[in-house]
């Protein structure tokens, strides 16, 4: 398994010399992204926003390979991805509009590379490769980096979707966040393969087995595929070996299926403890510089919810206007249905009799 | 030409006038398709245009799909309907939902076509019809010609249309007929129904391969002294009932003629729109004559299992008699 620092913080590996201001870079968007997490969760328990699956335990997967990115470089994610999502740009009340039940959290500024969010597992992954298919064929020298779990890599569009990636040679980064858990179902039961990486051999391109909760190993990893797909040499699979330490989603009781041992002993291995003991071995992390950063954070994360939470309120004509470019006859005759029920409403749905009479 | 000529033309048009335009499918390259339909385009547009696939049809439609939101517009061959079952997850999960779900942000002007149908002694799972399946998925647009004129005019149509559209084509007529095709592109208008001869007595409403059938029936009556208007839908999704109900007002009469299976078909939805809509201008029950509740037969039983001119003639007869 490749590795930089060791969960105790320690460089076990080639020291890669990164500047400060890239550490200190990948320290904030792993700070951010636990700290919006913690606050997510806390939300949800008070009812402000709905049912959403935390990301707390893979920051580090989801930073270090983000900021191996550059800004033209596309992005097919699946939905546990947060930390790559804020670093690349989307404003962080989209992540909770989303998980309000509200459609604009879908709506990507239009500088930023990325697909919304994919919940039908691995989906998205023909898709990144179609798309990568088209940079290839256009001249651009850019990649497409893909997202998923260790459960998707038991499904049909995986297996399609990394075969026409090797056929086509398309420049693809394929990072599975192994987090050892599709809720209930542990990684051993989702193949017999010995890893996840091994799998890339069979569709002719390599695979590598990296420590997702290092930051370091998982940037370095990235950005070598990355090199590798923009320079022609075609797909790489990175297997993130990481842990999910919260729920599936906030609807699931992971005690039901996982033991406390387990997650203690992953607790130690947490990718934000382990680079803060190997940033304060390197004299750049101090306690006011964690204050500091944690006022920013939770300053953002206020502004964040206070967005979301004021933004205007949806119309009728939102149900609608986005189906087509144009709507159809059929949808304008619903649409008017639906004002004209809502403008005439007279029996709530707790309603014990009915006040107006028939004909 | 035939409409496999008039196809493979508007798609030589098309891919001329416009480089982002690309075919992905199974054999559709250096064989031309199983049907000829994409024959001599690998010679000329090459290989990274037209795109022989691996056997993997979600994966065709899902990388179609990643092409047209990077701002390709491809065009997905799936080598038969029956082997369209797949891709209703990319289909429905997302060409159908990313500009909904994104407020236009991301699109996806895809187009996929797929011969379907019977009655060409085909092997099983070569047969089918399950249009009203994707009629039934928001967001597809769902466009199905009976003739070359058409089969050009509505795949330009759907080529240049900014939405995923699955366009439908009834191998039973694909060299059924020829017909004066011009060289040059044309567009034939999605969502538009076209009334393909006038009459008061009744109206005979279809699409794709039973358009055939039912001008046969017409013109059988004709010499019986009845005047059948006959429309074809051309496009289940969207649908053009204006141009149907119309008709209905005229002759307060119809017979609604699909192949697919007889429980939730499009008829259903035709029939269904008349009776919220022209209930009190019938003059007799709005009919169908379907195909059966059963898997669509290997060969020796496809004849009984899709409707005829003698249960469209019959039909017609009842709705006449009422």
């Amino acid at each position: 398994m490749f590795q930089i620092i060791d969960s105790n913080g320690k460089l076990v590996g080639l020291d890669p010399n990164l500047d400060e201001k890239l550490l200190k870079e990948m320290y904030w968007w792993m700070v951010y992204a636990r700290m919006a997490d913690d606050k997510a969760l806390k939300l949800q328990r008070q009812g402000r926003i709905g049912t959403f699956p935390p990301t707390t335990g893979q920051e580090a997967t989801q930073v270090g390979s983000g900021l191996a990115t550059d800004k033209e470089d596309w992005i097919f994610p699946a939905f546990r991805e947060l930390g790559t999502y804020l670093l690349r740009g989307i404003p962080l009340e989209k992540m909770f509009l989303y998980f309000m039940g509200d459609v604009r959290g879908n709506i990507i500024p239009e500088n930023v590379r990325n697909l919304p969010m994919y919940v039908p597992v691995s989906t998205q992954i023909p898709q990144a490769v179609g798309a990568a298919y088209g940079m290839k064929l256009s001249n651009k020298k850019n990649a497409v980096v893909c997202f998923f779990g260790d459960g998707a890599t038991s499904k049909g569009d995986f297996s399609e979707g990394l075969n026409f990636a090797g056929i086509f040679n398309t420049p693809n980064v394929f990072i599975c966040q192994n987090n050892q858990w599709a809720i209930s179902v542990p990684r051993k039961k989702q193949t017999a393969s010995k890893t996840i990486a091994q799998k890339a051999i069979a569709y002719g391109f390599p695979g590598i087995l990296v420590d997702g909760n290092d930051v370091l190993a998982m940037y370095l990893a990235t950005k070598e595929a990355l090199e590798r797909a923009k320079s022609g040499d075609g797909p790489t699979l990175i297997e993130a070996y990481t842990y999910r330490l919260r729920m599936h989603t906030t609807a699931d009781d992971p005690t039901r299926y996982r033991t406390d041992e387990e997650l203690k002993e992953w607790e130690q291995r947490d990718p934000i403890t382990r680079f803060r003991i190997y940033l304060e071995s390197l004299g750049i992390w101090s306690k006011e510089w964690q204050k500091e950063l944690e006022t920013k954070a939770e300053d953002m994360i206020k502004k964040a919810i206070e967005k979301a939470e004021n933004i205007e309120e949806l119309k009728p004509e939102d149900l609608f206007s986005y189906m087509y470019l144009e709507m159809n006859p059929s949808l304008t005759e619903q649409l008017d249905y639906l004002k004209k029920m809502l403008a005439t409403k007279e029996i709530e749905e707790n309603s014990e009799k009915i006040e107006g009479g028939f004909p | 030409m035939n409409m496999v000529e008039a196809i493979n033309n508007a798609l030589h048009n098309e891919m001329k006038s416009d480089d982002k335009v690309l075919i992905i499918g199974e054999d559709v390259g250096k064989d031309g398709g199983v049907f000829r339909v994409t024959d001599g385009l690998i010679q000329e547009f090459g290989e990274d245009r037209v795109i022989d696939s691996p056997l993997a049809e979600s994966g065709i439609v899902g990388f179609a799909i990643g092409l047209a939101l990077y701002g390709f517009k491809p065009i997905a061959e799936i080598q038969f309907m029956g082997f369209l079952w797949p891709c209703l997850d990319q289909l429905s999960s997302h060409a159908s939902r990313i500009r909904n779900r994104t407020w236009g942000r991301y699109t996806v002007p895809l187009v996929v076509r797929a011969p379907y149908g019977g009655g060409v002694r085909a092997l099983e799972h070569h047969a089918e019809s399950f249009e009203s399946i994707l009629a039934h998925i928001p967001g597809l647009k769902v466009v199905i010609p009976s003739n070359p004129y058409d089969a050009k005019g509505l795949l330009i149509s759907s080529i240049r249309d900014p939405d995923p559209v699955v366009f439908l084509e009834p191998k039973r007529i694909y060299r059924g007929f020829k017909e004066e095709v011009p060289e040059e592109a044309y567009i034939e208008e999605i969502g538009k129904a076209k009334v393909l001869v006038e009459g008061d007595d009744l109206t005979l409403v279809g699409w794709g391969s039973m358009i055939p059938k039912i001008l046969k029936a017409r013109e059988l009556m004709l010499e019986k002294g009845i005047k059948a208007e006959v429309i074809d839908i051309r496009s289940i999704s969207p649908y053009d009932y204006h141009t149907v109900h119309k008709s209905v007002e005229k002759t307060g009469r119809i017979v609604v003629v699909q192949e697919a299976p007889r429980t939730l078909g499009f008829a259903s939805e035709i029939i269904s729109r008349i009776n919220d809509n022209e209930m009190l201008n019938l003059k007799a029950p709005a009919f169908r004559v379907t195909g059966f509740d059963v898997p669509f037969p290997y060969y020796k039983m496809e004849e009984w299992a899709m409707p005829d001119l003698d249960r469209i003639i019959k039909a017609s007869r009842q709705v006449l008699k009422w």
